[in-house]
């Protein structure tokens, strides 16, 4: 885990998690733009995934345990596709709110990951 | 239950979850996804070191599984299971949160319902009060929604 793409990744979360949140509320149905939020969320944990392979190959290991790192890694993954994908299904404001409460778990998520990363074990 | 006599399975709301009640599912689901991964974790990885915590997790992570399958699924059966499964959390969680501060040593391992729900931002307590709240709110019955 590269800690500073780590940091970056938790902020674009909980951005797009606040602005779904808001957007939702306020009575908006899923749009270009929210959906696009959580289409960045996802693609942050990919490239995370990618990461995450290669890290240790350069010295960079979890202090923590791995596989606690890569169920969450996994978990967060699947999150905005499953929202996204029912946010297409019915098309209501509590859809984006759905978005949102997705985006704000990856967050929390990654946030669990840089710690398990970082400081689990130190 | 009344609406068992007033209305066949086929012709009741396709839906019980529409609204706001997709984003108590969401939630549900999230916690699902959660409390399984990391039961899955802790008996993968030192299930004897508090096999009691860690079975207890599992079993917290299998019925939020079902309670938020319970919730997407319409019918009075499924409704049913949804009361039970969120009772049965709910007490889950009263009962071990309160243990795990009287006698900690009770639950030196954390569990999904420890301090609360704590590591859980207390969603484990906060969840099934307003599940309760939305399944009291609406019962299964024809042509409702």
């Amino acid at each position: 885990m590269i800690e500073w793409f780590a940091w970056v990744q938790l902020a674009v979360a909980v951005t797009a998690g606040l602005l779904c949140l808001v957007l939702g509320f306020a009575g908006r149905v899923p749009s270009d733009l929210t959906l696009g939020a959580l289409a960045v969320v996802e693609l942050l944990i990919l490239v995370q995934i990618v990461i995450a392979i290669a890290a240790p190959a350069f010295g960079n290991s979890p202090t923590g345990s791995a596989l606690e790192f890569w169920v969450y890694l996994v978990s967060a993954a699947l999150l905005p596709p499953a929202a996204a994908f029912w946010a297409l299904l019915e098309r209501n404001r509590w859809s984006t709110v759905v978005l949102g409460v997705a985006a704000l778990s990856v967050g929390v998520m990654v946030y669990r990951m840089l710690q398990i990363w970082t400081v689990q074990s130190v | 239950m009344e609406s068992l006599q007033s209305a066949p399975p086929e012709t009741r709301t396709p839906t019980t979850m529409s609204g706001i009640g997709r984003v108590l599912v969401a939630v549900y689901g999230v916690l699902a996804l959660a409390a399984l991964g990391r039961s899955f974790v802790q008996i993968v990885s030192k299930y004897e070191e508090a096999p009691l915590a860690y079975a207890l997790s599992a079993l917290a992570a299998v019925v939020y599984v079902v309670a938020t399958i319970a919730l997407v699924r319409p019918g009075v059966v499924w409704y049913r299971v949804a009361w039970a499964t969120i009772a049965f959390e709910f007490t889950g969680v009263i009962v071990v949160g309160t243990l795990s501060i009287v006698d900690p040593a009770l639950f030196p391992h954390d569990t999904v319902w420890s301090w609360f729900g704590r590591g859980y931002l207390f969603i484990p307590l906060v969840l099934p009060v307003l599940g309760m709240w939305w399944l009291a709110k609406h019962r299964p019955t024809a042509g409702a929604e």
